[in-house]
């Protein structure tokens, strides 16, 4: 082994790390969101009897499906600023990386929850639906009162699950030079000369993070189980 | 806002002067993507099979084993793996394997890192859908296969993996998906692949929307290659009498 190992430059850098710990939560946490709200209209829409709408939401969901998450955000970068500072005449210095990573991140996460969203309403009984329509509600009514709360119970575990993903895919912002952990990571690695300390110390937060969450939604699944 | 479209910027050379046109560039891209992406499947359904086997079988110590490497490459995002294995494993190898890495020529060391970390990484998510095909296989299949004087191994090899690949077909169809849209995080360490590429058009032409449109209709035309072929597996491969095929 030639390589010495010097950790002493992770202690002092842990607020900048923190503050980079942030940036990632703060992404995933407008992704998630989003995602399940646009997601949920979307799976309404691909299970619609109205065929534009059906068209629209599988298009937009077997899009976003079939391109990776880095050339969205890549592209997001690099086109939406332009576009923002065109449409609403900001000044070219004004910073919409972070704005334009969220939208990038929500837009393309709503497609995987539609699918996730679209499996648990087709989970939910189809005499449900036809107990609530025979009982007056409308089509609209029925899905937020009756069938959306039951799916939404059976997809708890499959949600959490996907927003462990979405947590360790935001560190595909580096693409856009933003200072997420992952970023702040590098950034303090690259500075110190010490990237080999820095890199497997954030794959360490990541495992021990990520890890923790996935026993938590084990914990979760395990009394459904038993019923 | 007014953009000039211009789609014959395909047609035009580039202006590095290596002889290739703007469309030319797109195929190498694609075809990095390819070859990355089927290197790293092999190396993927290998290391699957055998991860996923070793968390089914008696003994503690391998199952221990098998569980940990899945849980270490699933929860470690796949960027930190990619630079883990690209800036840092050359570092902790002995120093003369590290230098002789880092005498290759480049692009040889993004490519092997890319197949590498790529694989490993979608190994350990083969292995979960080939454990759970091996699970859902009655248990007496193991046991009248020992009963017939088959050993362990032999019962796998011959009974228990051969019926659980072919049960797994579907979910292993959208990991093959992942692992075409996973290459593009390669670009992130110098790797020209197609999404590379389609920056790289930007850069060069200042034709943003005309290198979206073509590089997103390329990982649309690998989408729908391999739904087709392995809708073709999956119909030769189907297992008669179980539902949900």
């Amino acid at each position: 082994m030639a390589y010495e190992f010097d950790w002493s430059s992770i202690p002092g850098s842990i607020p900048f790390l923190m503050e980079g710990l942030g940036v990632s939560l703060k992404i995933t946490a407008c992704a998630l969101v989003v995602g399940m709200v646009w997601g949920t209209v979307l799976a309404m829409m691909r299970l619609s009897p109205v065929a534009p709408l059906r068209w629209f939401g599988t298009l937009y969901v077997n899009l976003f499906r079939s391109v990776p998450l880095v050339m969205v955000l890549l592209w997001f970068f690099l086109l939406i600023p332009q576009l923002l500072q065109q449409v609403f005449s900001l000044s070219p210095a004004t910073d919409v990386r972070l704005t334009s990573a969220m939208v990038g991140f929500a837009l393309f996460e709503s497609a995987y929850y539609a699918e996730i969203i679209r499996a648990g309403i087709q989970s939910v009984p189809k005499g449900q639906l036809a107990a609530a329509t025979a009982l007056g509600l409308s089509r609209l009514q029925a899905m937020r009162l009756v069938i959306l709360p039951q799916a939404l119970r059976n997809m708890v575990p499959l949600l959490l699950t996907q927003a462990i993903v979405l947590f360790q895919d935001t560190s595909l912002v580096y693409v856009s030079a933003l200072a997420d952990f992952f970023g702040a990571a590098y950034k303090v690695g690259d500075r110190d000369g010490r990237l080999v300390e820095l890199l497997l110390f954030a794959g360490a937060v990541y495992f021990v993070l990520c890890f923790a969450l996935s026993r938590l939604v084990q914990l979760l699944q395990k009394p459904r189980v038993q019923h | 806002m007014s953009y000039q479209w211009n789609w014959s910027v395909f047609a035009q050379e580039t202006v590095v002067g290596d002889g290739s046109t703007y469309a030319g560039w797109m195929l190498a891209g694609l075809k990095m993507t390819v070859t990355v992406s089927l290197c790293a499947w092999v190396l993927a359904l290998v290391m699957g099979a055998i991860v996923g086997v070793l968390r089914t079988v008696p003994h503690k110590g391998l199952r221990g084993a098998a569980t940990a490497y899945v849980e270490v490459l699933r929860n470690i995002p796949l960027l930190v793996q990619l630079f883990i294995w690209y800036f840092i494993i050359p570092e902790l190898l002995p120093t003369a394997w590290g230098n002789a890495i880092k005498q290759l020529p480049p692009d040889a060391q993004q490519l092997g890192a890319a197949i590498l970390c790529l694989g490993l990484f979608t190994s350990a998510r083969v292995s979960e859908q080939v454990r759970a095909g091996i699970e859902s296989l009655p248990i007496g299949q193991t046991r009248a296969a020992l009963a017939l004087g088959l050993t362990l191994p032999q019962a796998y090899r011959l009974v228990l993996l051969p019926m659980a690949f072919r049960l797994i077909v579907p979910p292993l169809t959208s990991e093959f998906l992942n692992i075409f849209k996973n290459s593009a995080v390669c670009s992130t360490i110098g790797l020209l692949e197609l999404a590379a590429q389609g920056r790289q058009l930007v850069d060069y032409t200042a034709q943003p929307y005309e290198s979206f449109i073509a590089v997103t209709l390329m990982y649309l035309l690998i989408n729908v290659v391999v739904m087709g072929l392995m809708g073709l597996l999956e119909r030769k491969t189907k297992v008669p009498g179980y539902m949900g095929q």
